[in-house]
């Protein structure tokens, strides 16, 4: 048992060592700590145009590659987040954002959600409404209540309820 | 009664108008092609450059010696497998003479790019290594071959996204650079 035990972990070892030399093989110049570390979260927030359901921080691609070195480049020249996203905006267009700005263009993406919300619970109260208004309409009047009593007591009578 | 028929159709037809809008939605989604997102850089100033030519790293074009004239420029590459398709309509297009058409070869080696032009045609007046991409960058570029229609002020008028097929070159190209051309000579008629 313990034997096998001990394959198993060599061969986890084996594989964490290449993984971490295939990730040495692709890795870019990394110096600055800080600056790797604003680059990392800036990163998050940015879309490869090449790969466009990744991010910039994700993509394996080329371009991604450039970009974040170009990042870098601009987090060194002391640039702020909001002046290097205008940067990639300028160029690529709001599509690099994954936070879409507030735009005529984008209202609908901002509150069409809300809005098919509201929609939802309007069209819900007024159904509820409406089947109570239905309920209380089938309220039976004495008479019939006393008749219902009536017949049902004749079956109790009759052994109906077998 | 009235009212409980009207409430009866509007059962129906509102399902139906939601199901409408929705089908318009998604199938306006289906056509459109997500690698095409609008550049925002038309209609705005090219972005400057100084490069040297792919043939000859002694030579520099910068974006003030293309100025005064309507011009394509072509984003390629040597490693680009949808160039090649896009190559023989640029060489055929060069021979008509209606605009020049500058190339930029992107992330691209001096070598590879003069045998590629070599084996296919050289349609440009003059390519430009970029060898880093850093002008590509600036240019917004993210998958070759992408062209741009560039008026004579040096602003940038049409971006083509990929391949330049004869279709898009006739419907699209041809005819604004005509218009172009024409408000050129236009205003240069009036300073004369």
């Amino acid at each position: 048992m313990n034997k096998v035990l001990s394959i198993f972990l060599a061969c986890l070892l084996g594989a964490l060592l290449l993984q971490a030399h295939v990730t040495a093989k692709e890795a870019e110049p990394i110096g600055d700590p800080a600056v790797e570390k604003r680059l990392s979260v800036l990163a998050e927030e940015l879309r490869c145009l090449v790969c466009q359901n990744q991010t910039l921080a994700d993509s394996q691609a080329e371009l991604a590659a450039d970009l974040r070195n170009e990042i870098r480049e601009l987090i060194r020249q002391g640039q702020t987040d909001e002046q290097i996203k205008q940067y990639l905006v300028a160029r690529y267009g709001d599509f690099v954002l994954y936070r879409p700005p507030l735009k005529t263009s984008t209202a609908l993406l901002w509150f069409g959600p809300g809005l098919l919300m509201v929609a939802g619970l309007v069209a819900l109260f007024v159904t509820l409404k409406r089947r109570r208004a239905r309920i209380a309409e089938a309220q039976l009047s004495a008479s019939d209540e006393q008749r219902a009593q009536q017949l049902l007591n004749e079956e109790v009578e009759q052994g109906g309820l077998s | 009664m009235k009212m409980s028929r009207l409430l009866s159709i509007g059962r129906f037809l509102v399902p139906l108008l939601v199901f409408a809008v929705m089908v318009a939605f998604l199938a306006r989604g289906l056509w459109l092609d997500p690698k095409e997102v609008p550049s925002p850089l038309i209609g705005k100033p090219a972005p400057a450059f100084r490069l040297t030519e792919v043939a000859a790293p002694e030579r520099t074009v910068s974006k003030q010696d293309l100025l005064g004239k309507v011009y394509l420029l072509n984003v390629f590459a040597s490693w680009c497998e949808s160039c090649r398709y896009e190559h023989p309509v640029l060489v055929e297009f060069a021979k008509t003479g209606l605009v020049p058409i500058y190339g930029l070869d992107y992330k691209d080696t001096r070598a590879e790019a003069l045998k590629w032009l070599g084996q296919f045609g050289n349609p440009y007046q003059a390519s430009l290594f970029d060898g880093d991409g850093r002008v590509g960058i600036d240019y917004g570029v993210y998958g070759v071959p992408e062209t741009y229609v560039i008026d004579k002020s040096g602003t940038i008028r049409y971006k083509q996204i990929g391949v330049i097929t004869p279709e898009i070159l006739h419907n699209t190209i041809i005819p604004l650079c005509e218009k172009l051309n024409a408000a050129a000579a236009v205003e240069a008629n009036k300073s004369s």
